[in-house]
């Protein structure tokens, strides 16, 4: 499997706002973090939706970011974070 | 707060009064599987059954024996769908990431677009994973959702949350707790409830 | 554009603690949509989808087994697995029989 990214690398998540089934959440498009782990390959679920095959499977990430930087006014400490699975057509390097 | 104990969920005795339009349309799209032959009635009936078995209590079993054998804890963080076979859990398609309480680390899991949930662990999820509040409130304050529960995590413990978008289920694998040296699984287990295994609270105190 | 169901970091309230017991035509919509994913006649995705589809008054009237099964009832007869005649038919028919769930 070719995966752009690898753990550690910096990513950003595309400012982007389909209609559709997205796996991406809303409340991080457009923020950066880190990849934690590449998680596998597996059916891109915007396609398995409209009961289509999902193929190639598509690169799933597992990326950490801090809440301090996701949520303007965050109080907790700078060490809390925020972990998704994003798959890889969303993400770009930071 | 209640506790989350383990044990599976009752079935609520069905009310009286007509059906509604969702009974009758599961009881209309089950008749038609069923005889168009892609379902059969036992099939249905045994995965009820299976989904009634299935409990807490398996996650627990898991944490227990993860807190006795090192060895066996590395295995489960490394790949838990695994690990978890390995003591005869039936995963299927699951990928399961576990993922470990430490002291400068509490995990805490959410689905924030629907309801994902290690349910070959821990059964159905309870309502209030699966409610608006839980659901919104959790990724973008974590420590007043705890609060909620009547978990209080120190500042200098830092509180990651995972929102369980795709493909991967999670599990909180809690600290073992003090005052446990030399218990056996068993009685390790019954200190583990499923709300410790999803991070809303700790486990059980001895 | 932002999906109804995208609620990840919205302002709400207290989280209610409260638990109802499953009723057994719940458990059977869930064993359903197990078996239906398991046999590959439809996926966990179109469920979501049907689910994101409602629409926002639909998604917060029905409670959560409501939008599974209406969900799946769409898939199923979207792939040509039932038709919407057989469905109401059926539907009818439990009616008439004072079926208990």
């Amino acid at each position: 499997m070719s995966a752009r990214f690898k753990p550690g690398d910096r990513v950003a998540v595309r400012r982007a706002y389909p209609p559709g089934h997205i796996r991406t959440p809303f409340y991080i498009r457009g923020k950066a973090g880190v990849i934690e782990r590449l998680c596998g390959s597996f059916g891109n679920p915007e396609e398995l939706a409209y009961g289509r095959s999902g193929r190639p499977a598509q690169p799933l990430y597992r990326v950490r970011f801090r809440q301090d930087q996701v949520w303007p006014g965050y109080t907790g400490p700078a060490a809390d974070t925020v972990d998704i699975e994003i798959y890889e057509h969303w993400l770009e390097p930071a | 707060m209640h506790d989350g104990h383990a044990h599976p969920h009752p079935t609520a005795p069905d009310h009286d009064g007509p059906l509604t339009d969702y009974q009758l349309m599961e009881i209309a799209v089950r008749e038609l599987l069923i005889e168009k032959g892609v379902l059969t009635a036992d099939e249905i009936r045994g995965a009820v059954e299976a989904m009634d078995a299935r409990s807490p209590a398996e996650g627990a079993r898991v944490v227990a024996h993860a807190w006795v054998d090192p060895a066996y804890k590395g295995r489960l963080l490394a790949n838990g769908t695994a690990a978890c076979e390995e003591l005869g859990i039936d995963m299927g398609i699951v990928k399961l990431v576990v993922v470990e309480n430490t002291a400068d680390v509490h995990n805490v899991i959410v689905c924030t677009l629907c309801s994902c949930y290690p349910r070959a662990l821990l059964g159905l999820p309870p309502d209030w994973y699966k409610s608006r509040a839980y659901r919104a409130r959790t990724v973008r304050e974590p420590r007043a959702v705890l609060r909620e529960f009547g978990t209080a995590i120190p500042d200098r413990v830092a509180v990651r949350v995972h929102d369980s978008t795709a493909d991967m289920r999670y599990l909180v694998l809690p600290a073992r707790p003090a005052g446990t040296d030399g218990w056996n699984e068993a009685r390790l287990a019954a200190l583990v409830t499923r709300d410790s295994m999803i991070g809303v609270t700790l486990p059980r105190l001895p | 554009m932002r999906g109804y169901h995208d609620i990840g970091g919205l302002d709400a309230g207290a989280i209610d603690p409260s638990q109802h017991a499953h009723e057994l035509w719940e458990k059977r919509v869930d064993a359903l949509l197990v078996l239906l994913s398991r046999k590959g006649v439809m996926t966990v995705d179109e469920l979501r989808l049907g689910i994101e589809s409602l629409g926002a008054d639909v998604y917060e009237r029905l409670t959560y087994y409501e939008r599974w099964i209406a969900s799946v009832a769409r898939a199923l007869v979207d792939r040509g697995v039932i038709t919407t005649d057989e469905l109401g038919r059926h539907m009818a028919a439990a009616a008439a029989r004072g079926d208990r769930a």
